[in-house]
């Protein structure tokens, strides 16, 4: 049974289009079930998230709201000037983790309103702000694009 | 004036550029052999025009000048010399500069090496060459110029990230960018041959060599990469499928299909169109992981501080290569004239097969890396796509492909007796079998899939071996004839041998660091000890120093295993100056079962540290198998087909050498 050009090539496309259309399914279904949004302090005030959502929550780490306990959990607020979420994190913290800097932070609220993290991103650039931090900042007015900042973006 | 001569010298190499982008397309058009000649000679000079500018910028670098404001934003006088010269690549200008370095390097290798490439198309792929880094020269000049000076000039310069100080990640952009880069020659070939309007097994062979080495360069400047992040980042992982990980891995998924697939090319004369279409892609991944780093669209823990400005002009460069190669490829692809036939069972079909699963991978980490930007546009929200999507997808599409690796190089041209294949690889599969139920019994936890997970592995490793066995008829001729045979192999042969195992030693250990890798945070004062994994870590002491440009603390911490010394561990924490920022330093112990991991983490109100101690079992080998499959791709590279030339352009003797 010798195939003719055109049937491999039928057989080829019909195949990759049958692994495409599976990936795509997969794609979707995974997509579906692990993608976590970002809210700001004000967002996660305005909407009832049930404390069964993982989400991330990013802002500036409120200035000296940082407590240590006695064991590996910290205690910080995360701000974006209007509301403020109280976090609970036990581990360590990466070490760009600054008092009045931009953070994300990754968990899932408690009953209490209190966010449980369990993950605080790292970055590797003092003076990088993550973008969802700089758009929710500069909703509330907050931070802006200044000059001094312009300056700063040359640095890698 | 050095400054000024680099910053001319790079003006010229632009206007080079744009020359070297016409004459020669537009003599290989006329079939004009003077204008066709200008081709490598302006490669080479431009090569060389680069390298003055280069030098010029490390030479200001080295002698810490800052009135260049480039110089003066990312270095500092007591910065160590090797992060003066590392310097010049770790900020945005300087890695461009390289980029385009690294861009005219390989133009000038195709101008040496291709003799014996006919001129037209030659000349063609230079062209091609020629108009990557005319664009990419002016992108340097009208928006990241290095050589920029300041007035008055500051008597220190603010310092270099700090994290970025670091051997390994000093020699990683480098290698990254000549993969990213490398990827450029197949699409210059690529191109030219879609104007030609001619691909066959003379091509094929052309592009190979190049191809790899590409490749190799990509894979192991990716491995260095993760493996800085493992031991410079301290969060005991070694892959965040973060966007910029993922922006150098879809061009090597891409590539390593192409590779494949060019042998198809090169030994059947068949998938032709489909080479042609993977040589664009990979070129175009890698324009796009380029745009995706330099741009800052998409949130990244690796982010650097980034201009969206910037970014419009990379994308106007992606939009005009991807679109512009793709239209010509629609145009032109139909024309190229229809190769070999074979059945759907045979080493062509299993090449098709891995082709389909490579792409459709690239596919899917490419919609996860982008998904989010799409997902803001259409909506508004904001959200990320993590880890748990990509181990999810990703797994499933790999793992088939895995299994099928040791089959296909059993598998003979044409038409293939698959289940002779298969009845060759039993002892392969016994072994895998055999490993699987000694991993079931000994271990104590993990998931239920982790002894099936090593096995793959083994299979991979064993299976690869068996091919090699097959050939050389080991054991079945005598020990003299079998060595004779070994030595007779093609490079090629024993390098795609290598490459195999090297993806089995990686596999299993990724199954091992993900299956049973232990963490512990604990609040430790001096004196006291956690244990894991069997040993006991004890907080000694806690100490400061001082290095050539920042003040330390340094953890001593001494590992026991059953009451036996065995080493003693140090983990610092760094305040670099002048910019204040801290890094971590993270002391491991490498068992013959894996890494013990200890990090010192901030220091606790009521006395002592919080101290993250992991146990990361044969996690060396990810990197190990890495670095096997680097020394495949070089044993095949070094291949004696590719030195004695190309076969002549000749159907016959094309067919003949495929042989």
């Amino acid at each position: 049974m010798a195939m003719t050009r055109k049937k491999q090539r039928t057989t080829m496309i019909i195949g990759g289009l049958v692994i495409l259309g599976i990936a795509a399914a997969i794609i979707m279904s995974a997509l579906r079930d692990t993608i976590v949004f970002f809210y700001s302090p004000t967002e996660v005030a305005e909407k009832a998230i049930s404390p069964a959502t993982r989400f991330r929550l990013g802002g500036l780490v409120e200035k000296g709201s940082v407590k240590r306990g006695e064991g590996t959990t910290v205690r910080f607020n995360v701000t974006d000037t209007a509301k403020t979420i109280k976090v609970s994190y036990t581990g360590t913290l990466p070490d760009l983790f600054r008092e009045g800097q931009g953070v994300v932070t990754e968990g899932k609220l408690d009953g209490s309103g209190t966010f449980i993290a369990d993950n605080v991103l790292a970055k590797h650039d003092e003076n990088y702000m993550p973008k969802e931090v700089a758009d929710s900042l500069k909703k509330q007015g907050y931070w802006k694009h200044t000059e001094e900042d312009k300056s700063k973006d040359t640095k890698q | 004036m050095i400054t000024e001569i680099g910053h001319f010298a790079l003006i010229l190499a632009f206007a080079l550029a744009v020359f070297q982008t016409i004459v020669p397309m537009y003599g290989a058009a006329k079939n004009d052999r003077a204008f066709m000649a200008t081709a490598p000679l302006s490669a080479l000079a431009q090569f060389a025009l680069v390298s003055v500018s280069f030098a010029a910028l490390t030479y200001a670098y080295l002698t810490s000048d800052f009135t260049v404001k480039n110089v003066y934003a990312n270095s500092h006088s007591a910065k160590p010399l090797i992060y003066k010269i590392s310097g010049v690549w770790a900020n945005h200008e300087g890695s461009l500069l390289l980029w385009v370095l690294i861009l005219t390097m390989f133009g000038a290798a195709v101008a040496v090496f291709s003799n014996n490439l006919p001129q037209t198309l030659k000349a063609r792929v230079l062209a091609v060459q020629g108009s990557v880094s005319s664009a990419f020269l002016a992108f340097i000049l009208l928006t990241s110029n290095p050589f920029e000076r300041l007035s008055p000039a500051p008597i220190e310069g603010t310092g270099m990230n700090p994290m970025l100080q670091d051997p390994a990640l000093a020699i990683h952009p480098p290698l990254l960018y000549a993969g990213y880069v490398g990827m450029s020659v197949a699409f210059s070939f690529a191109i030219a041959a879609l104007i030609e309007g001619k691909v066959d097994a003379a091509w094929a062979r052309w592009v190979r060599p190049w191809t790899l080495a590409a490749w190799m360069f990509l894979t192991i400047g990716i491995s260095l990469g993760s493996w800085w992040a493992y031991y410079e980042l301290g969060w005991g992982g070694w892959w965040f499928w973060d966007p910029v990980e993922n922006a150098s891995f879809m061009p090597w998924l891409v590539a390593t299909a192409l590779l494949h697939s060019a042998i198809v090319v090169e030994k059947r004369n068949a998938l032709k169109t489909w080479t042609i279409l993977l040589a664009i892609l990979a070129f175009s991944l890698s324009l796009l992981g380029t745009f995706l780093v330099r741009s800052g669209v998409l949130t990244s823990v690796h982010a650097f501080a980034s201009d969206p400005q910037r970014g419009v002009f990379i994308l106007l460069i992606l939009c005009f290569f991807v679109g512009g190669s793709l239209a010509l490829f629609a145009w032109r692809a139909p024309t190229l004239k229809a190769g070999g036939i074979f059945a759907p069972l045979s080493r062509e079909g299993a090449l098709v097969i891995n082709n389909l699963f490579l792409a459709v991978s690239a596919f899917a980490v490419l919609t996860g890396t982008l998904f989010p930007l799409v997902f803001e546009a259409l909506t508004g929200g904001k959200i990320s796509v993590g880890a748990p999507f990509f181990n999810t997808v990703f797994g499933i599409l790999i793992i088939p492909l895995l299994l099928l690796i040791p089959l296909g190089p059993l598998l003979s041209w044409k038409r293939a007796d698959v289940l002779g294949a298969m009845q060759r690889l039993w002892a392969a599969a016994a072994i895998a079998l055999l490993v699987a139920l000694f991993v079931m019994a000994f271990k104590e936890r993990g998931p239920w899939g982790a002894p099936l997970g090593i096995a793959l592995g083994v299979w991979l490793i064993a299976g690869s071996i068996t091919e090699m066995a097959e050939r050389t008829k080991f054991l079945r001729v005598p020990f003299s004839t079998f060595m004779a045979r070994l030595k007779g192999l093609p490079g090629a042969a024993i390098g795609m041998t290598l490459a195999h195992i090297g993806v089995g030693v990686t596999v299993i250990g990724i199954v091992a660091i993900t299956a049973w890798k232990v963490e512990k945070i604990v609040a430790l004062k001096e004196g006291a000890s956690i244990e894991i994994a069997g040993s006991t870590v004890t907080f000694v002491s806690e100490t400061p120093s001082e290095g050539p440009n920042y003040s330390a603390e340094t953890g001593r911490f001494d590992v026991t295993v059953d009451g036996k010394f065995v080493t003693t561990l140090y983990s610092q924490k760094r305040v670099f100056r002048p910019s204040r920022q801290p890094t971590t330093e993270v002391g491991i112990y490498p068992y013959w079962s894996g890494d013990l991991y200890v990090v010192m983490g901030d220091a606790i109100n009521t006395g002592g540290r919080t101290v993250r101690v992991y146990f990361n079992p044969l996690a060396p080998l990810i990197w190990l198998g890495t670095v096997i499959m680097f020394i495949g791709g070089m044993v095949s590279l070094f291949d004696r087909r590719y030195r004695v030339g190309a076969p002549k352009r000749a159907k016959q003797t094309a067919m003949q050498a495929a042989e």
